[in-house]
């Protein structure tokens, strides 16, 4: 049996459908919207601000801090268990290891930027929406960037390459899954994030990786819609 | 291939852009403030309104915190009071210090306790002095027009907007202030000291917002007049402007606030 249709009719190199936004929440220096599906994510960029405790500060540049964090109603029905866990610490990690070599804190001595993304539902590719959402709030919150990062999940369903998998197809049994999410600096084409989940054979994480830059591409036209759609006065 | 490739210029005049986006290609435009070279193209580093003088090509930065800077008048919020002076807290990612030789003439002797002069909680009009390469920020209160405020009301805008809230010379806050009565103090980070009448103090937050929101758009001023000259109606009928003495007051904050570091961005986007 091979994976001839995708459960939600996607032809295989197409994403889920997209909504990018940029100032959402008011209180906070910039703010971005990402949603992919029916993965949700909002980030909020705070600072930068002085950086405590002093020890951490770093006399030669600013730090970035990003906090991942899904809302305990956001998962498949069953109640994700609130609070911080090992999972949500890493993928914490892994964003600000995505977003780190785009963004310059040289001007931020001694400071923090502190990234706080929020998922209020969640359907697979949630570390990938919290770096196209976080993105966007760097770059509201006025912090020089070289390139937005985009990012979005490849990978294998049974004996297809996919792009953006879903939680249906993620958990799809004949014949297994692979699942890498990807983050792409488009402009340079430079990787800042790459995991894997399952396997892949060489010539399928080649191809999986095209299909994710061609993806990354669209997402980051997207992200630059969203920021200047925020200028447009409502009349 | 560079020479042979024609040069292109992607983005027009004070149009919106955004990091990551190419404003041009080729090598016949420079990129300067916010943008940045990627082999044929130039890129954007920061969100803003992109301008273009001849070759040059420069995005002038519309969010973000406030950047201290050297001679920048600021509004400012005493937060500690240390042994030789004050930490001011000014909208901006560092604390500032202000030092009791800036703050006062008198003689103080050794260990005297300083919140004479400022007390924790007390706001200040005052000049940055200096600002080091590892962001310690001086300030002074010794200056034409510099001192602590007494009553009225904060607003926190966009430090970004401020060149033009303030205007031309000054022409943008002048107006408000004449329609409606009050005293203001604008601070290059943002924080905005307005007193007067509950009306005028209403009206003028609300024109200071929608100079904040209308920023980047064209005719601003003719926008902000006729909004003004529009609910000025109600704002006299309630009750009469503060008296000559806070006008002349208000005419002498004005020089305060002039900000000339920003000058380009005024007239950019005249």
């Amino acid at each position: 049996m091979t994976y001839k249709k995708r459960y939600d009719g996607r032809n295989f190199d197409q994403m889920r459908e997209i909504e990018a936004k940029a100032g959402v929440i008011d209180r906070a220096t910039g703010s971005g919207y990402f949603r992919i599906g029916k993965t949700i994510a909002y980030a909020a960029v705070y600072g930068p601000k002085e950086l405590h405790p002093k020890f951490m500060q770093n006399p030669e540049k600013g730090l970035l801090r990003c906090h991942y964090n899904m809302m305990p109603f956001s998962g498949q029905g069953n109640r994700v268990r609130p609070g911080p866990n090992r999972r949500s610490k890493e993928i914490g990690l892994v964003t600000q290891k995505a977003l780190l070599p785009t963004v310059n804190l040289e001007n931020y001595p001694k400071a923090v930027v502190d990234v706080f993304i929020e998922f209020p539902q969640t359907d697979a590719g949630s570390r990938c929406a919290g770096i196209c959402a976080a993105s966007i709030a760097l770059a509201d919150a006025g912090i020089e960037m070289k390139d937005l990062v985009a990012s979005v999940s490849v990978g294998r369903v049974d004996d297809k390459i996919v792009v953006d998998l879903d939680y249906e197809e993620e958990a799809h049994e004949q014949g297994g899954t692979a699942d890498m999410p990807v983050a792409i600096i488009p402009s340079t084409g430079e990787f800042t994030l790459l995991q894997m989940d399952g396997e892949l054979d060489p010539k399928q994480v080649k191809e999986a990786l095209s299909m994710a830059k061609k993806a990354c591409e669209e997402i980051k036209q997207a992200q630059i819609k969203a920021l200047k759609d925020r200028f447009e006065v409502k009349k | 291939m560079t020479k042979e490739a024609k040069s292109k210029l992607l983005i027009k005049d004070k149009e919106i852009a955004a990091p990551g986006e190419v404003l041009a290609t080729g090598m016949d435009f420079l990129p300067s403030y916010g943008t940045y070279r990627l082999n044929n193209e130039i890129m954007a580093n920061k969100l803003g309104v992109a301008s273009v003088v001849g070759k040059v090509i420069k995005i002038i930065p519309v969010a973000g915190r406030y950047p201290p800077k050297r001679g920048d008048v600021v509004i400012g919020k005493v937060i500690d009071v240390t042994m030789n002076g004050w930490i001011i807290d000014i909208n901006c990612a560092y604390d500032a210090m202000m030092n009791v030789k800036d703050a006062t003439s008198d003689f103080i002797k050794r260990g005297e306790n300083l919140t004479r002069f400022f007390k924790i909680g007390d706001h200040i009009v005052a000049q940055i002095t200096n600002v080091t390469s590892q962001k310690l920020v001086d300030l002074t209160v010794k200056g034409h027009g510099l001192r602590k405020i007494f009553g009225g009301r904060l607003i926190e805008v966009n430090t970004h907007k401020v060149p033009r809230i303030i205007g031309k010379q000054g022409s943008m806050v002048t107006m408000i202030k004449q329609t409606t009565g009050c005293n203001i103090i604008v601070g290059q980070n943002g924080w905005i000291w307005l007193s007067g009448t509950p009306e005028g103090e209403n009206l003028a937050v609300e024109a200071i917002k929608k100079i904040e929101r209308e920023s980047h758009l064209s005719g601003l001023t003719d926008k902000i007049k006729s909004y003004l000259e529009k609910n000025k109606v109600e704002v006299s009928q309630a009750s009469k402007p503060v008296g000559v003495e806070k006008k002349t007051q208000s005419s002498k904050a004005a020089s305060v606030s002039k900000p000339e570091p920003k000058e380009a961005v005024k007239s950019d986007k005249k």
